[in-house]
């Protein structure tokens, strides 16, 4: 069983309705250890020797937040910029990180065709989310491929349904598969980016 | 007198102020009441350890009611006492008026002559400023609705001696020679008169605006502070004198160099050095009344002084409610105010010495309105006591009754706040801003007729007394915010919060490290040291003066709030209040914050933000090159 790491940074979690949602559907689930990040730090004074022992007790770190200015919101950057030290996570003798996972799990406001060369957004997702794959290269985990909830805003009940439950069968994959890569591959999501 | 009667008197003194001062203040009888009784102890009638020489020590002793009024006058702006025209000569002049003449009436209805019943009349409508303002400021009163009306009669009193000696001298004369005196004369040195009081007030304005700052500059400079004490006990003493040379009266001068000074930047340097010297003097004061008391006197007519105390303190009693109430005292103010001006003041002893003085009275009418006078200065502590413990408990009773019929109406306010000073001003504006409704308590009756102007919903009341607190709605609301500025009142009311209102979650101000360990030991999870977060942000503030980097100084002081923090949980896990190790601890605590911040620095966010500092990196590249 694979121990799951949640981050999650939303400054507003009482406006949102989505990404409250899917971490209500999750954060109890079994080996799965949910960390807010804004609620931890709201001075965004991270302590950065708590942040690295979690991780060295975890598989597999999921970074989930909206998605904002084709990025995180500001506290994760923070995260990122102290948490993952030269020397522990990166650096000749920075190996802490490697040998794990590592994911995103975000949603955006609006539909997923603007994420493409001819929307309005002009690029597909995973090319926003290239420092993520690339920091994790850097760390020497694995980047899992994101998971992405598109059209927030106008989601239905039913479609917001169908996303927990989505996030859910993630999560127990994530957990209990033997090559969590390879298994996500081989299982149809609503979620496609999963089988790029 | 020789030199070892003198030490032996003042060793009796003081011992007997040490001894019966800290014994009357335990039993809740208050300062003033303790030093009358000393007197009273070691006068003439009890022990008899001082008696003959006791006139004396009393006039000596009077001058400490000339240092109080110059150190009140210090705390009043002429602007403020501008705006109190209206209370020092309306509310002061009719109490004076309307006392003296209820009292002129009844004592020439029944056995003086005219000339002694004016003279009565006048002696005894004044009220004693010195019990009245110690009692008023020992209890943190003096800001109050009552203290400042209270305050107002006192100086219209002080203003009215000067007309009163020389109406007494009037009468004097028409007494002596039973022919009306020589208007012209009595005019012209009336011109005369005038004249001399208008150059002596000239004198301290214009001393006091233009000359004392650089007087107090060149005592100051020399660096000697009992030369700053004398220098202030001299002019205090010079203008009692210059006053006393003009007819005016020494305390009403002061007084007035007091207001003068009040906005001179040697204002608290005088306070300071002048407060002790006021103390003493007016105990000693206190005393001698105590030891003037004549008891043989009193015990041959003991009716007849009762009877007249009685009389005078209804008299006083009546005018004083009465014109509470035409003022616009709510009850209970009303009721402190009433309490505490119903008694003679200390300048009756003095005109009725010049009185007697001058054969207006005789020696048994004389003898019997000091006892009367003295009598009743004794019994206004008395008068306070029964004031706070049976009469005022049933008005605010009453009073939070009505609170409970306010609350009513907007009830289901999640949070009450138990004080509005300084501190909760700022909390209650926070929770406001955020709209939060607050139902907010304070038992400072000014702030509460201030801060309603502004539109906040705040009630006068003592919320340490349950059925208060339920009657602000302490069932339905979540959170209780005690933010009271005294350690005794947050913890009683916690106590009380905790014993009857088990749901409120509490939000405490600490008002110091140790007090916030003890909250900690209560449980109390939410509370915050008063002024921890303001000295951190100031000292921030130092730190950029000195060039760091904005970001760099946030840091600092975001680090230090949090460290603190995490020691101070670390520090009472570990030791409870009264272990002898938890002041080594906090020693070592300073000691390891100073080693914290030195580290800090020699390098910046040495441990805590290392990913910013590119040191490393740039070894490690450097190192690959070779």
């Amino acid at each position: 069983m694979r121990k799951i790491l949640i981050l999650f940074a939303h400054p507003l979690p009482h406006k949102s309705r989505v990404n409250s949602a899917l971490v209500q559907a999750v954060k109890k689930m079994s080996g799965v250890t949910f960390h807010d990040l804004y609620e931890e730090y709201p001075d965004f004074f991270i302590d950065i020797k708590r942040e690295q022992d979690l991780l060295l007790q975890h598989d597999l770190i999921i970074w989930q937040h909206p998605f904002y200015w084709y990025s995180a919101p500001a506290i994760l950057k923070e995260w990122f910029d102290l948490v993952l030290e030269h020397g522990f996570a990166y650096g000749r003798t920075g190996e802490a990180l490697k040998g794990k996972f590592s994911m995103s799990v975000i949603t955006t406001g609006g539909s997923k065709d603007t994420y493409d060369y001819k929307g309005h957004n002009h690029y597909p997702i995973t090319q926003f989310l290239l420092p993520y794959k690339q920091a994790s290269t850097l760390c020497q985990m694995t980047y899992i491929p994101p998971m992405v909830f598109h059209g927030t805003h106008l989601m239905s009940e039913r479609d917001l349904d169908i996303a927990k439950m989505d996030y859910i069968k993630l999560i127990s994959l994530l957990r209990d598969g033997k090559q969590p890569l390879k298994e996500i591959k081989n299982n149809m999501f609503a979620n496609e980016y999963l089988n790029d | 007198m020789h030199l070892d009667t003198i030490f032996f008197d003042m060793m009796v003194y003081l011992l007997a102020a040490v001894v019966s001062v800290p014994i009357a203040k335990k039993i809740g009888l208050g300062s003033v009441l303790g030093y009358l009784i000393a007197g009273i102890v070691i006068g003439p009638f009890a022990l008899g350890l001082v008696g003959a020489e006791d006139a004396d020590v009393m006039h000596f002793a009077e001058f400490g009611v000339v240092i109080m009024l110059f150190l009140i006058g210090l705390e009043l702006h002429p602007s403020m006492l501008w705006r109190m025209k209206r209370l020092i000569f309306g509310l002061g002049g009719l109490q004076i008026g309307v006392t003296a003449g209820i009292i002129v009436l009844i004592s020439s209805l029944f056995w003086l002559n005219f000339a002694q019943a004016i003279t009565t009349g006048l002696i005894l409508a004044l009220s004693s400023t010195a019990i009245v303002l110690q009692t008023l400021s020992e209890k943190g009163l003096l800001q109050t609705r009552a203290g400042r009306h209270g305050f107002s009669v006192l100086l219209m009193q002080d203003i009215a001696v000067v007309p009163i000696f020389a109406i007494l001298a009037l009468l004097a004369n028409q007494v002596a020679t039973s022919t009306v005196a020589d208007t012209t004369v009595l005019t012209n040195e009336g011109w005369k008169n005038l004249l001399l009081i208008m150059l002596a007030v000239g004198i301290i304005v214009i001393g006091g605006r233009y000359v004392a700052h650089y007087l107090f500059k060149y005592i100051a400079d020399t660096g000697l502070r009992e030369l700053f004490t004398a220098t202030a006990l001299l002019m205090v003493i010079g203008v009692a004198i210059g006053m006393d040379a003009v007819g005016l009266s020494p305390a009403l001068g002061t007084f007035l160099a007091g207001v003068v000074l009040a906005n001179s930047e040697y204002r608290y340097e005088l306070e300071n050095n002048l407060e002790p010297s006021k103390g003493l003097l007016l105990g000693l004061f206190f005393i001698s009344v105590g030891a003037s008391i004549n008891f043989n006197l009193f015990l041959d007519h003991v009716g007849l002084i009762i009877g007249l105390l009685v009389l005078l303190i209804c008299i006083k009693f009546i005018v004083l409610f009465v014109l509470g109430r035409i003022f616009k005292l709510s009850t209970s103010q009303n009721l402190l105010f009433t309490f505490s001006l119903s008694q003679a003041g200390e300048f009756g002893f003095v005109l009725v010495a010049f009185a007697s003085q001058n054969a207006i009275y005789d020696e048994f009418t004389s003898g019997i309105l000091l006892i009367v006078i003295a009598l009743s200065m004794l019994i206004t502590p008395l008068l306070f006591i029964v004031n706070e413990r049976f009469i005022l408990p049933r008005i605010s009773h009453k009073e939070a009754k009505e609170l409970q019929q306010d609350s009513i109406v907007d009830e289901g306010n999640p949070v009450i706040m138990a004080g509005f000073g300084r501190f909760g001003m700022v909390l209650g504006r926070f929770l406001n801003a955020n709209g939060i409704n607050t139902t907010i308590i304070d038992i400072n009756p000014h702030n509460i007729e201030y801060l309603k102007k502004f539109g906040y919903k705040i009630y006068y009341g003592d919320i340490t007394q349950a059925d208060m607190l339920k009657a602000a709605g302490a069932l339905k609301a979540k959170v209780l915010v005690i933010v009271m500025g005294d350690r005794q009142q947050i913890d009683k009311l916690i106590d009380v919060a905790v014993k009857h209102f088990p749901h409120l979650k509490l939000v405490v101000r600490a008002v110091d490290v140790a007090h916030g360990l003890e909250l900690a030991n209560k449980k109390i999870e939410s509370f915050r040291q008063e002024t921890f977060d303001s000295a951190v942000a100031l000292g921030s503030d130092a730190l950029r003066s000195l060039g760091m980097s904005n970001y760099r100084v946030h840091r600092a002081a975001t680090t230090f709030r949090h460290l603190d923090r995490k020691f101070m949980d670390n520090l009472r896990q570990r030791y409870g209040m009264n272990d002898p190790h938890f002041i080594m601890e906090t020693r070592k605590f300073s000691e390891h914050i100073e080693n914290i911040l030195l580290l800090q620095q020699k390098h910046p966010y040495n441990e805590m933000d290392c990913a910013w500092d590119t040191d490393s990196m740039i070894t490690e590249e450097k190192e690959n090159q070779e």
